[in-house]
């Protein structure tokens, strides 16, 4: 018999029941939630009478609506009323269904996806999941997590488990190593890119290979976040010491004699040597070049070299089609080279490029330089109340005040704009987040995916720049 | 929920491949609180000229006469008729609550994302999935025959034509059964609190540290 993918692994040990008809109950570990998907779970909850199954598997925050100016002022500082409502009905929520919760003053909140590895709550071998997309960011500690909708969040809440069918196992395996300056930002556009935004529907994609690796946990964490934008509900990355060592003495992480049997279970989590996989892609890392979205859909992305594609060249007609729509919308002529796109905004945050890392990165590129005249914002919002923290004892704000950078309080902000912070009609932005969806950052603007170091020397540059050049 | 059995309605295409629910329902209309009352709001930027706000009423806004559901011929459609990777995007069941609001019963593609798919089913809502050609012909048939209808019946799984073409779709049994009686699973799933907790307290032993040790 062929040995267990990770997934295979994750699956078989959360399996409550196998039903008749090829479903099965699977139990989970972890449930984040945040303002935005919960409201109607609860209240379906509160309709049926049904009480939580099990409390401290839940933890909460708000994110999607919180302000990223004013902090201090906690709920006050929302100025939505309809915003402030979700908030608000967040905190009564958890408060009567006694949910742990980081609320808007408590230095814990941050981007859902931020904090819970963060506060090790996120631990190897866990099922995770959250009313949101991006929950498949957990997938890097060797976690199987996916989002949810919020009829399921209320299953969740009612039965701590879920019904689910077996997805396929998907490897996605880059080998060798990265150039310098080339981020896991760049890596995962570049495979959405190869395998499109549906190439991973019905799999839970494992990253593996020697680039991947190499990469810190704030990386895979990146990696993984972007799984669902290759329509992978599921991204995972075996656990090693990398993982081990990032999850040591986290809050929630386990203590003394736990701890060590902890890791010896972990250890046996990755994809053993004869698992067989329903679908594989290679990819070399170092023909990896920075990468640059220039459509509305995070596959339609080059390298910072490549130029804007020619509808006429592509012989797909859905496809061609979807091309010519997308350059209208962003305003693009074909084959202008990539490096000649001017941008109206800078956003270096999002729980896909928002952690120490991140930011460290950013800093490292503005360091010494000012934000170009041209730049009507350049925006940098931490992923968590403790990342802004660390990122201050480490003198980043300094750097990117000093720059002409704007210094913000934690949440997703511009990722999807849900509070103050969005784009205008027509306004170019460089943007570490992850969907560049039409309206998706505020309605009519132009969303350009790329990492936060070529993020950060876009700020400088004023358009399109290779970090590459501006590292010495 | 309501049941699915059987539903003829008329059809609309959505004639674009990747339709992501951020398009389906914009992110200003996901801070209601409430399950309704979507459906003036579904694929609001494409619907209307103006940029929608929460709370607005939405009959006085300005229409874009371009976009298929505000041409006569569609305004009643009931089944959707789309292109490839429907319902990409945010996990948002404001996207088939939208849908279902406005009045849709079904969305017929060539294929969805995943987390889009399964919301569906806890909505009332069937998403069917057949062949490329298939669809091609649908949306050409959709095109040339004003007030075109496809007959669904989920039991037999069959999408059926006025000239009595069927073309035959696949569908889980367990969504199947829920959809066809209108079954709550979280009530289903407690059936099975016993294998839960057996579950639970096997778990407990091999790996306590998830349960606060
Ligand atoms: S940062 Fe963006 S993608 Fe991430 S959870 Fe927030 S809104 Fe969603």
């Amino acid at each position: 018999m062929a040995g267990k993918t990770l997934y295979d692994k994750l699956w078989d040990s959360h399996l409550v029941k196998q039903r008749d008809d090829g479903s099965a109950l699977i139990y989970i570990d972890r449930h984040l939630l945040h303002e935005v998907t919960s409201p109607q779970a609860f209240e379906g909850l509160r309709l049926a009478g049904r009480k939580p199954w099990r409390i401290d598997t839940n933890l909460a925050t708000p994110d999607h609506n919180v302000p990223t100016t004013g902090r201090a002022r906690g709920i006050d500082g929302i100025d939505d009323p309809v915003s402030k409502v979700q908030v608000e009905t967040l905190d009564r929520n958890c408060e009567e269904f006694g949910i742990t919760e980081f609320g808007m003053l408590d230095q814990r909140q941050g981007i859902v996806h931020v904090i819970s590895p963060e506060q090790g709550a996120t631990l190897p071998g866990m099922t995770i999941v959250c009313g949101d997309s991006h929950t498949s960011t957990h997938g890097a500690f060797g976690a199987l997590a996916h989002g949810i909708g919020t009829s399921e969040v209320e299953h969740v809440l009612a039965t701590q488990c879920l019904v689910q069918k077996k997805m396929k196992n998907m490897l996605v395996r880059v080998n060798g190593q990265l150039g310098a300056g080339v981020t896991a930002k760049d890596v995962v556009l570049a495979i959405i890119g190869r395998i499109g935004t549906a190439g991973g529907t019905g799999c839970a994609i494992e990253f593996g290979g020697e680039a991947i690796r190499s990469l810190s946990m704030e990386g895979r964490m990146t990696l993984c976040n972007m799984a669902i934008e290759a329509g992978a509900r599921a991204g995972m990355v075996a656990v090693d010491d990398t993982t081990i060592d990032y999850v040591r003495g986290r809050p929630f992480a386990p203590k003394g004699d736990q701890w060590e049997m902890a890791v010896k279970a972990w250890r046996e989590l990755h994809s053993d040597d004869d698992a067989v996989f329903d679908k594989v892609v290679e990819l070399d890392g170092a023909d990896i070049q920075p990468q640059v979205t220039w459509g509305t859909s995070p596959e339609m992305v080059t390298g910072i070299d490549g130029m804007v594609p020619d509808p006429a060249a592509e012989s797909d007609p859905i496809k061609r089609e979807g091309i010519v729509r997308a350059l209208k919308y962003m305003g693009l002529q074909p084959s202008m080279p990539i490096s000649e796109i001017k941008l109206d905004r800078v956003f270096i945050g999002s729980c896909t490029n928002s952690r120490i890392e991140d930011l460290r990165e950013a800093a490292g590129v503005v360091k010494g330089r000012k934000v170009a005249p041209t730049l009507k914002q350049a925006l940098v919002v931490p992923g968590s109340g403790l990342v802004k923290a660390q990122a201050e004892a480490e003198g980043l704000d300094k750097i990117f005040i000093e720059a002409g950078l704007e210094w913000r309080d934690p949440g997703c902000s511009m990722c999807l704009a849900m509070n103050a912070d969005k784009l205008g009609p027509g306004e170019h932005c460089a943007s570490t987040s992850n969907r560049n969806f039409e309206g998706r950052q505020g309605f009519g603007g132009r969303t350009h995916l790329v990492s936060p170091a070529m993020a950060a020397a876009a700020a400088i540059a004023g358009h399109f720049v290779d970090v590459r050049e501006m590292m010495n | 929920m309501r049941a699915f059995v059987t539903h003829t309605g008329i059809v609309a295409p959505m004639d674009r491949a990747n339709v992501d629910t951020d398009m389906i329902i914009p992110k200003q209309f996901l801070k209601s609180i409430k399950r309704t009352g979507f459906g003036p709001n579904l694929f609001d930027e494409l619907r209307y000229l103006d940029e929608g706000k929460p709370d607005q009423d939405s009959s006085q806004r300005p229409l874009n006469p371009d976009f298929m559901l505000n041409q006569d011929r569609y305004r009643n459609a009931s089944i959707l008729l789309a292109r490839r990777n429907f319902g990409c995007g945010s996990s948002r069941e404001h996207a088939p609550w939208a849908l279902e609001d406005y009045g849709f019963r079904a969305i017929i593609a060539p294929s969805f994302a995943d987390i889009f798919y399964n919301n569906c089913f806890k909505n009332g809502l069937l998403p069917i999935v057949l062949d490329e050609k298939s669809i091609d012909k649908l949306f050409q048939e959709t095109f040339d025959e004003e007030g075109f209808q496809l007959a669904i019946d989920l039991e037999a799984q069959t999408v059926t034509t006025p000239s009595g073409e069927t073309f035959a779709f696949e569908v889980d049994g367990f969504r199947k059964h829920c959809l066809l009686k209108g079954l709550d699973d979280i009530g289903l799933t407690l059936e099975d609190a016993d294998a839960i907790k057996a579950y639970e307290a096997q778990r407990r032993q091999v790996s306590p540290w998830l349960f606060g040790g």
